[in-house]
């Protein structure tokens, strides 16, 4: 018999590269790839995938007592805090401007620029800023934050459907890099690009956060959005091919089954290893349908996520 | 692949001669391509022509047992690479590895564990699938008693894994009413093997790690000996390699219609594993990349979990979220005091909240809304859950005939709809309760007052 001819796909289009960080920081640049997730007999994938770990520029208050444990101390100083995610394993870190929310302190401007110049003078790895995702409040603190990160090319997150503008000119004022985010919905993501795009921010500085839903609780929604997204990218639509990043630490740990140890069902097993799958479970699935970056919360799934990457990213 | 009205035309007798009930074979043609008439409505078909077709109406991927009796599992029969092409069918079976080496009370326990794992998720029992007994030993007699001790224990499907067709056999003597899948026929034993799944009727694997060539040609050696039901090992086990081999093979599969390796895939994610949690993530990846039948070396609980739910999650069908039918639930005994809640009719949703009310052991009224299946703020944001329609279905489903009070507590993240909910129920006490389900208990203990 004849031997087996591989099915080849001839992809046209390709992930955009974007940079974060450089002068004087250690710098980072994901996406580029042209074949799905770790097809490497079929295209390349230059970068590797990210692991970028959650910072905020508070004590978390709501934070399952194991997460609070593994970190310990440092939730009180972002900066510390941002140290010690880089002694983990962090390839970025992302810092949440959580006291901004008016929920929470409320916290304006200066606060967040100190908590920015915190976390980037205590690590030299690139860096992400996100606002608390109440728009309004996103525009003051990102257009702070911005300032402060000038040089650092930092990502500033998130554009939305009605916040999009002033963010999006503070990144090309600063040189920074912005985060699109829409909430699972291809149209809707594609269509959020254009509009940033149209504004004159380069493709190469767009990164997109299609929304995650945790195992169990929306992921198969995110799985194949996001397998949609980068089918469209790679059959050569620019719009949808922007690398894709995650905040799966966010939504896994905001579940029950990583939260509460005590009154469930025997049948969810132990708590620390099920708490610990449901990230690791979240993140894996969601770097096999074409995540770029994906933003975890406890330093064991860092280093199980990292060390899973790198041998999907190893050439077989 | 189905076959067009061309296709179809060129294998019938082109006489015209009008027995099918139609004026041309043509015409004839075209409705059996359109699936509106039977093909063997023509008489004069060829045995030729009959097994094109036969052929071509051949799942790309064979659907294959594993088992006998209620808890059999089928799987194979795809037809998309993505699920949101269609769907994903037949979920993966979740089996775990006995060591005929192993201790007979530590094999009895761990079959006990296994066969009697269950955990509830949107409303259904999530269960896993089977035995794969493995000849460590070498040894006949033990591997024929290890596998009578599981068959023993348990209704579950077996496989039987040894490349000694001597043992296989005297494991089949024992079990084999259980039409266990025989893992595995290689190159050096395959005729032994293929005569023992003949004689026994049971489905057969085939083992090839040096290629899918090799594979190939050992599979059409196996269905040339005359067994159809087979399973593919490809020997990739790590990461990147399982995923890269599994996409070519369902690829060749489904694109090429490549019949040597449309066949289910078994997978051996604990070999390429250091830790449970490694051999957890890779059968997860296999879930999601294209396995059929999963054999693992760890069983616990904390891993079993996540593990079905994301079967469920990937397997559900993306076009139709599981839904409850909108009305109002008793959640336990409820009275005519307990407490009135309101969600939204998306099973994963109502789930939460009836799971929380029950084991917080508040017996309640739980009123459903159509919100079309979708969850909370997807179905608020939508447009298709507001105050107008909590209002409707409160007097739709006439509320008030159950209760002596008029308190309803609305969910926490739709508190904006308050205002408006009192101006649509003038007599109604409306209540926030908090964001997530999981605090509702101590949030009734606090503020329910009837
Ligand atoms: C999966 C998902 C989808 C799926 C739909 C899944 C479904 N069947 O509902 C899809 C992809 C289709 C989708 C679509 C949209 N989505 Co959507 N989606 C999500 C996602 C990721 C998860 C939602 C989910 O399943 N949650 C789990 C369930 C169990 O949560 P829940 O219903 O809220 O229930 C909890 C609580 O509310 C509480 N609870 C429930 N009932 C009760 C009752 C009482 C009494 C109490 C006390 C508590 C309580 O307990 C539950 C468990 O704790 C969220 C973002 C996120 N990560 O959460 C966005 C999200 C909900 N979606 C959003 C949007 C905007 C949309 C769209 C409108 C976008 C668009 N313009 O097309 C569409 C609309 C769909 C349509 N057909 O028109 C937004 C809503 C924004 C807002 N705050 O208003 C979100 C928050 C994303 C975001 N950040 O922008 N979405
Ligand atoms: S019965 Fe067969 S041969 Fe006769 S017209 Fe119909 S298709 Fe043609």
């Amino acid at each position: 018999m004849a031997a087996v001819e591989m099915p080849v796909e001839k992809w046209t289009g390709k992930v955009h590269e974007v940079r974060l960080g450089g002068e004087g920081r250690k710098s980072i640049v994901v996406g580029g790839e042209t074949t799905l997730p770790f097809l490497h007999f079929e295209g390349s994938i230059p970068n590797r995938i990210a692991v970028a770990v959650e910072v905020q520029d508070q004590e978390p208050s709501d934070w399952a007592t194991s997460l609070v444990s593994a970190w310990g101390d440092v939730l009180r100083d972002p900066g510390a805090w941002a140290k010690k995610a880089a002694e983990f394993g962090a390839d970025i870190i992302v810092l949440r401007l959580r006291s901004a929310h008016p929920e929470e302190r409320n916290t304006g401007a200066a606060e967040a620029k100190a908590a920015v110049d915190k976390v980037l003078s205590a690590v030299d790895l690139p860096v992400i800023v996100l606002g608390p995702e109440v728009a309004e409040k996103d525009n003051e603190v990102l257009v702070a934050a911005s300032e402060v990160a000038r040089g650092s090319r930092v990502a500033l997150g998130n554009c939305m459907e009605k916040n999009y503008r002033t963010i999006a000119a503070t990144a090309i004022a600063d040189g920074h890099v912005v985060i699109a985010k829409t909430p699972i919905e291809i149209n809707l993501a594609k269509q959020l690009n254009i509009l940033i795009s149209d504004i004159g921010v380069p493709v190469d500085a767009i990164l997109m956060d299609p929304t995650t839903g945790a195992l169990g609780y929306g992921l198969e929604y995110s799985y194949s959005m996001m397998e949609r997204l980068h089918l469209a990218a790679l059959q050569g639509d620019a719009m949808t091919a922007m690398p894709m990043v995650c905040t799966v630490g966010e939504e896994a740990w905001r579940q029950k089954e990583a939260r509460v140890a005590e009154g469930v069902p025997a049948s969810w097993g132990d708590h620390e290893q099920r708490s610990l799958l449901w990230e690791e479970f979240t993140a894996i699935s969601l770097i096999n349908s074409g995540a770029d970056i994906v933003v975890l919360r406890h330093p064991k799934a860092v280093e199980v996520v990292k060390a899973t990457i790198d041998r999907l990213m190893s050439q077989v | 692949m189905a076959l067009t009205g061309i296709e179809i035309y060129k294998l019938l007798p082109k006489t015209n001669c009008k027995e099918c009930g139609f004026p041309t074979c043509l015409a004839f043609a075209m409705k059996v391509a359109a699936k509106a008439v039977e093909i063997s409505l023509c008489p004069d078909l060829s045995e030729e022509a009959k097994q094109a077709l036969e052929a071509a109406a051949r799942p790309p991927i064979r659907l294959v047992t594993i088992g006998a009796g209620e808890r059999k599992v089928e799987v194979g029969n795809e037809v998309v690479m993505f699920r949101h092409e269609k769907t994903f069918y037949h979920p993966p079976g979740l089996m775990f590895r006995v060591n005929d080496t192993a201790a007979p009370e530590e094999i009895a326990k761990l079959v006990e564990e296994v066969a009697s794992y269950s955990v509830e998720r949107v409303g259904m029992q999530l269960e896993l699938d089977g035995f794969a007994i493995d000849n460590k030993s070498g040894d006949a007699a033990a591997f024929a008693n290890c596998a009578e001790l599981v068959e023993s224990k348990t209704d579950l499907p077996l496989v039987l894994m040894s490349s000694d067709p001597a043992c296989m056999s005297a494991a089949l003597e024992k079990v084999a009413t259980g039409k266990p899948l025989l893992y595995a026929a290689n190159k050096d034993n395959s005729d032994k093997m293929v005569e023992l799944a003949l004689k026994y009727g049971c489905p057969l694997a085939v083992y090839a790690s040096d290629g899918l060539s090799e594979l190939a040609e050992l599979t059409e050696k196996v269905s040339e000996g005359g067994v159809e039901d087979i399973v593919i090992d490809p020997g990739a086990r790590d990461f990147a390699q399982s995923l890269t081999t599994l996409t070519q093979l369902r690829r060749l599969a489904l694109r090429k219609s490549f019949r040597p390796l449309g066949y289910p895939i078994i997978t051996f994610p604990g070999e390429a594993a250091a830790s449970a949690e490694e051999e957890a993530l890779l059968a997860g990846q296999q879930i999601a990349k294209y396995a059929g039948i999963i054999v693992l070396d760890r069983f616990s609980p904390s891993v079993a979990y996540p593990l079905l739910t994301l079967r469920l999650n990937i397997y559900i069908d993306p076009q139709k979220p599981i839904q409850m039918t909108p009305g109002v639930y008793q959640i336990g005994a409820p009275k005519e005091t307990s407490p009135l809640c309101v969600t939204t009719n998306f099973s994963l949703t109502y789930f939460s909240v009836a799971g929380e009310l029950e084991s917080s052991a508040w017996a309640s009224w739980l009123l459903v809304c159509d919100t079309e299946g979708l969850s909370v703020l997807t179905s608020w944001a939508a447009g298709k859950f507001d105050a107008e329609k909590i209002a409707k279905s409160v007097k739709e489903f006439d509320v008030a005939k159950n209760i002596s009070h008029r308190s309803l507590v609305l969910l926490g993240k739709v508190a904006v709809l308050r205002g408006e909910l009192e101006e649509e129920l003038p007599d109604w006490k409306i209540m926030v309760g908090p964001l997530e389900a999981m605090d509702i208990g101590g949030y009734l203990k606090q503020h329910w007052t009837a």
